[in-house]
């Protein structure tokens, strides 16, 4: 085999700029990913590797009578074939939460697609053809596929004998958590209503369909270890989940961050880690494994699909009185993060508004769908496309503008949570919606004036050229939402940087290591931006991720320019405290300032706060380095009660409301997003370019949900759409322009005031969407995505 | 006839020859054999762009959709052929400028169809959004146009309006 072998891309040849925080720097790593030269998980090759490839099952719930591996291991080429039983430890289950998913199948599959057996093979073709030798029988069973089946007198328990920390509260073992929230009194509230509205919503199944499938390389070590090259979210988690399967010592599974292909929470769960690094234990050799798209839909969790039935009350002025709402969320077969995502469906139910009577609950499943977990939104996606739906009904059915009525009601600063948790920051919900209200409207129905020239391509259809706008009416909707930031319910999150700052070549240099997963959200770009404010060098080396730091956490819940931004920001701190004392050191005698003034680092110099310089960086380093490693926290939360929902949950919240204009062929049922505006409150935009770019590709994926995105699941529990034929993301030509209206609004608990930000965009841009194609036809229109059959009828 | 073949071509400029399976796509020889991995593999069904190279100068293609052994004699080049030594391709340095990518997965793919696609309107090659009364020559570079021709790009991360801003800049 030609080649070199490729390794994970260094990116520590340094990126040299000026600018600090709040400069719109361009990507360290920018270069390399136009050239093609930086290396993805699926880009890893080494001398004498095999491939790896999964079997998996075709039922949906069923039992393993048995499993014969002998015609795949005489195919010459098969190096491996594992099952269950070749696992080497006790410990043969992993998981995020709750440790009940199975490495490989335990005798019982629990949905479609679950892993069975793994070969190795020297050809990627080769191991796909052993795959299809291994004679596996299975005795179908009944599945379980949605509450009722779920809950059903006779129902298949999906985990008999849960030990988990939340099986002695839920009221059957089916459902994976239930949390309640109770404040107020809803029913006394109610009675003050002149108006109430019902509503029962649904949310189909959304994949993150990252584009570079799930991947890595595992390479056995010489002291009997592993070296795992993986696109991940967070190396730390893997870790913990996998060493104990492997039976080594964490220190001896050493994870290393290969580029990582878009992850968007996909990334969060384990796919074939421990299966690569099995097969390289058992055969010796580095094994690679890589899914093809067909695998990857079946690889990763999802987004849970959910039904959501809701109350409102309102006064005829336009408060709200009460809410009431019941939340199911379908979790699949295993937990994943289906705990964390009850708490946020349920703590973030109300949505950005004022309603002190409250009453909620919240579920999520164990049936025989796919599982589900983490997807940018994360809980809060499902919540506010009802929520807002309620809010455009109730102002409806007051006769009031949809706008004015969330003004009315939005929540600011010092607005109690229905967890009773004070929002102790800025909350501009109501600025927000005016800003985005305030942005000029796309032309009116330019086929009218336009005539002859009608610009078909504009229109639903577009290409197709299936209107000239008979049949197309517009409509403009508005939503906003809330999510919270960061690890919320008493969860220990934290992220470590580690920073050194020497001098190279005559130069102050600062080194930022971090386990820090960069997915293209462009954490390693603030990162070096931080480093050359905080220590005043132009010269930022941004040292690979890997478990040879602390944990950084996972780059999700909007936390890591928070987290291990603010991580990287403590640790310079102590750097640069480092550095001043080496300078007392060395210069303290010559200048009295050293000694009485407040010392900054900038521009390679120290110097004091009136900007009179003391000395060069370099020299008061001199040979010495100053290397350090810190940890860095939020301030803690507490777990909702059980019973009330109460407590100090989450860290932060984020805000962004979407203006949607479409158009709709009506006869069709076609859709076209004319146009998709954002408002959002960053806090501090650390690098404008970046934040600019994270809201619109959240408002994206939240389009793609409003009209095009679903995993169908049909009642076999079985995945029909593995595919992007036939399951659809937005194309360039689907997303329509995006303006984005930054506010800055400092969170003084956040470092710099920054607040997170990627996912809060994701939330209001599909009832944003559903309200403009709900304007435009007159439909109720209760789930997404919404099909073109919900808009004709047939 | 056992099923495999001698290829030979160029591949950015460098020769490669190779006796390959009859049935290896392009982008497996790329990627597999000659160790060319700029261009992805994100679906092998030519659904989603990342794979997107150039043939005999600037004819876009879906690697993953041709076989290696119908290519014998072309001139291929990938996203690792655009720049001129250390200097980006002006499309490799207005994606930089733009931002116009976040995980970078889709981009060697982005990048090629855009060069190609820049080098069809210049030559005067319609769309099917260009209007019928346009007259021959260079086809302008309209947000219409860019979105038309690059529509076979899937990026995910939602970066499309930075890259209609980056094609657009080099377009024009």
């Amino acid at each position: 085999m030609a080649g070199t072998t490729r390794t994970p891309t260094n990116l520590t040849q340094g990126a040299k700029a000026d600018a600090g925080i709040g400069a719109s720097t361009l990507r360290p790593d920018g270069t390399l990913k136009v050239t093609g030269e930086f290396a993805y998980s699926s880009d890893m090759w080494h001398e004498d590797m095999l491939w790896g490839f999964t079997l998996r099952s075709p039922h949906a719930h069923a039992r393993i009578l048995s499993v014969d591996t002998s015609d795949a291991l005489a195919q010459a080429g098969v190096y491996a074939v594992l099952t269950h039983d070749d696992l080497p430890t006790e410990h043969k289950k992993y998981g995020l939460e709750f440790t009940d998913t199975p490495v490989l199948a335990d005798g019982v599959v629990r949905h479609h697609g679950e892993p069975v057996a793994l070969v190795a093979a020297d050809h990627p073709e080769t191991a796909r053809r052993a795959a299809a030798k291994i004679k596996v029988e299975y005795e179908e069973l009944p599945v379980v596929h949605d509450e009722a089946s779920a809950l059903a007198e006779d129902a298949p328990l999906l985990h008999p004998g849960r030990d988990d920390h939340h099986a002695h509260e839920v009221p059957h073992p089916n459902i994976v958590h239930r949390q309640p929230i109770i404040r107020g009194d809803a029913n006394a509230a109610a009675r003050r209503a002149d108006v109430i509205v019902t509503g029962e919503y649904e949310v189909g199944m959304q994949d993150q369909a990252f584009l570079g499938p799930e991947s890595g390389l595992a390479v056995p070590g010489e002291d009997g270890g592993v070296d795992l090259y993986v696109a991940t979210q967070w190396l730390h988690s893997d870790l913990r989940q996998i060493a104990p399967v492997l039976g080594l010592p964490e220190e001896k599974v050493r994870m290393t961050l290969s580029g990582v292909g878009g992850a968007f929470g996909g990334r969060e769960d384990l796919s074939m880690q421990i299966h690569a690094c099995l097969l390289a234990l058992r055969t010796g050799k580095p094994v690679k494994i890589v899914y093809n798209r067909f695998e990857s839909f079946f690889g990763h969790v999802h987004r849970h699909p959910a039904k959501l039935w809701y109350e409102h009350g309102a006064t005829r002025d336009g408060k709200l009185t009460h809410m009431k709402c019941r939340i199911v969320l379908d979790g699949g077969a295993y937990a994943s993060a289906s705990p964390a995502v009850v708490g946020n469906a349920s703590s973030l139910s109300v949505g950005p508004y004022v309603i002190e009577d409250v009453e909620i609950e919240a579920v999520a499943l164990y049936t025989n769908n796919p599982p589900c977990g983490a997807m940018r939104g994360f809980g809060a996606v499902q919540a506010c496309f009802a929520y807002e739906a309620q809010m455009d009904k109730v102002a409806a059915e007051l006769g009031m503008d949809p706008v004015e009525f969330r003004q009315l009601n939005a929540m600011t600063q010092g607005t109690i949570m229905p967890t009773g948790q004070v929002v102790d920051s800025p909350a501009p919900v109501a600025e927000l919606l005016r800003r985005v209200k305030a942005l000029p409207l796309p032309p009116e129905n330019q086929w009218e004036s336009a005539g002859q020239t009608a610009d078909v391509r504009a229109l639903p259809g577009g290409l197709s050229n299936t209107t000239h706008g008979e049949g197309v009416v517009r409509g403009v909707g508005y939503a906003v939402g809330i999510k919270n930031v960061g690890f919320s319910e008493g969860f220990d999150d934290y992220s470590t940087a580690r920073v050194r700052l020497e001098v190279v070549a005559g130069e102050p240099v600062a080194t930022v290591h971090t386990a820090m997963a960069e997915v293209g959200q462009g954490g390693v770009t603030v990162h070096a931006q931080i480093a050359r404010t905080e220590l005043g060098v132009q010269q930022v080396t941004i040292h690979p991720a890997d478990t040879q730091v602390g944990s950084a956490g996972s780059t999700s819940a909007s936390r890591q320019t928070y987290m291990t931004g603010g991580a990287v920001k403590n640790t310079c701190e102590a750097v640069r405290d480092k550095a001043l004392q080496l300078g007392r050191r060395r210069f303290g005698t010559f200048h009295p300032a050293w000694a009485t003034a407040e010392l900054l680092l900038e521009g390679g110099k120290v110097v004091t706060d009136g900007g009179e310089v003391l000395a060069d960086l370099a020299d008061v380093l001199g040979d010495d380095v100053v290397d350090l490693e810190l940890e860095f926290r939020h301030r803690p939360t507490e777990a909702f009660d059980i019973v009330t929902g109460q407590g100090f949950g989450h860290v932060q919240y984020s805000f962004a409301a979407h203006r949607a204009v479409v158009e709709v062929d009506t006869e069709l049922g076609l859709v076209k997003v004319v146009e998709l505006a954002c408002a959002q409150d960053v806090g501090k935009a650390l690098n404008p370019l970046s934040v600019v770019g994270q809201i619109q590709g959240g408002t994206t994926q939240g389009l793609g949900l409003a009209v095009m995105e679903e995993i169908i699941v049909d009642p076999k529990s079985k995945v029909r759409n593995p595919s992007f034929t036939d399951y659809l993301i937005p194309t360039i030509l689907d997303t329509p322009t995006i303006p984005v209206d930054v506010l800055e609004l400092a969170d003084d608990h956040a470092p710099y005031g920054l607040r997170g930000i990627g996912e809060a965009p994701t939330l209001s841009s599909t009832p944003a969407v559903v309200s403009a194609i709900r304007a435009a036809t007159g439909l109720a229109l209760k789930r997404v995505p919404v099909r073109p059959e919900h808009i004709t009828g047939v | 006839m056992d099923g495999t073949s001698e290829v030979g071509l160029r591949i950015n400029g460098k020769p490669f020859s190779r006796v390959i399976d009859n049935r290896t796509t392009l982008l497996d020889l790329l990627r597999e054999q000659a160790g060319v991995t700029g261009p992805k593999k994100g679906c092998d069904h030519g659904q989603c762009g990342a794979c997107t190279v150039l043939l005999d100068g600037d004819r876009r293609v879906n690697a993953c959709l041709l076989l290696a052994v119908s290519l014998d004699g072309a001139d291929v080049t990938t996203v690792e052929g655009l720049a001129d030594g250390d200097r980006l391709h002006p499309v490799q340095q207005a994606f930089v400028d733009h931002d116009g990518f976040q995980c970078g997965f889709c981009t060697p793919g982005q990048i090629c169809s855009a060069v190609a696609a820049i080098a069809e309107a210049r030559a005067g090659w319609p769309s099917v959004v260009t209007p019928p009364d346009t007259p021959p020559g260079p086809v302008e570079p309209t947000a219409a146009e860019i979105r038309e021709r690059m529509s076979g790009n899937l990026c995910r991360c939602g970066a499309y309006v930075n890259i209609v801003a980056a094609v657009r800049e080099v377009a024009r």
